[in-house]
């Protein structure tokens, strides 16, 4: 069972590169039982939505 | 459209692609430069424009062009100090020592809200201002000009692993700073 610290690196990571398999499933099983978590990612996805947004307002 | 009102269109956005170009080049002159070659290019380039899509969607990503240049150019006369991967650790302090969050994420609600606000906008980019450097080019490459993390590593000759960590700090950061000049004073959220 990874720990949230464990996480939340993986999260910003899956956002540069393609995590492996395994990865990808353990943080999607961490995700399903952890809030804090799951806002976390939120937060992720909110800035790049955000930031990609900038050039064309 | 006529040449006379293409050209005026381009001009009314200039003041946007210089703001855009600012923010990513971190400096007036070499700012002014590319946006000034980037309403050559448009002009020259006017046939090809088909209308289709918008003038602003087409002239933004040529300046992006423009902007991917200058920024390997300076790669290359330039290069970043690499960052230690051990300041990496300095967010240590949002985790207890067993792995749980000491300090747990806020719910930052309907991103949507927040993009409905000019200010919010404002934020941001005093929070991107605010990241070192060395940081901040490799975030703009990634997020705005949307390369490949694979091709910014090789741009900026630095290791994979480095690269990560350079992200990983810069959106650390930027999540600080939103949450601490924004959600914090309770405009995001609710």
């Amino acid at each position: 069972m990874k720990t949230c610290k464990e996480v939340h690196r993986l999260v910003i990571e899956g956002q540069d590169r393609k995590l492996p398999l395994m990865e990808r499933i353990a943080v999607r099983v961490h995700l399903m039982m952890c809030g804090a978590c799951r806002r976390f990612e939120a937060q992720m996805q909110f800035l790049r939505e955000a930031v990609r947004r900038l050039p064309g307002r | 459209m006529t040449e006379a009102e293409f050209q005026a269109e381009l001009n009314r956005l200039r003041p946007t692609l210089m703001r855009f170009a600012v923010l990513q080049l971190r400096d007036e002159q070499s700012a002014e430069d590319a946006v000034q070659d980037t309403l050559l290019a448009a002009l020259e380039g006017r046939e090809r424009f088909s209308g289709r899509s918008q003038l602003k969607t087409w002239v933004v990503s040529i300046l992006r062009n423009k902007i991917v240049d200058r920024i390997r150019q300076r790669s290359r006369e330039a290069p970043l100090p690499e960052v230690s991967d051990n300041e990496a650790e300095d967010f240590d302090g949002l985790f207890e020592p067993d792995g749980h969050w000491a300090d747990k994420p806020a719910d930052w609600g309907d991103p949507a809200k927040s993009f409905e606000q000019g200010r919010f906008f404002e934020v941001l980019e005093l929070c991107m201002k605010a990241l070192p450097e060395n940081l901040s080019r490799v975030f703009l490459m990634r997020e705005v000009l949307e390369m490949e993390t694979e091709e910014i590593c090789k741009e900026l000759a630095m290791s994979s692993s480095n690269c990560w960590v350079v992200l990983y700090r810069a959106r650390m950061r930027l999540r600080e700073c939103l949450q601490l000049k924004w959600f914090a004073q309770g405009v995001g959220s609710e």
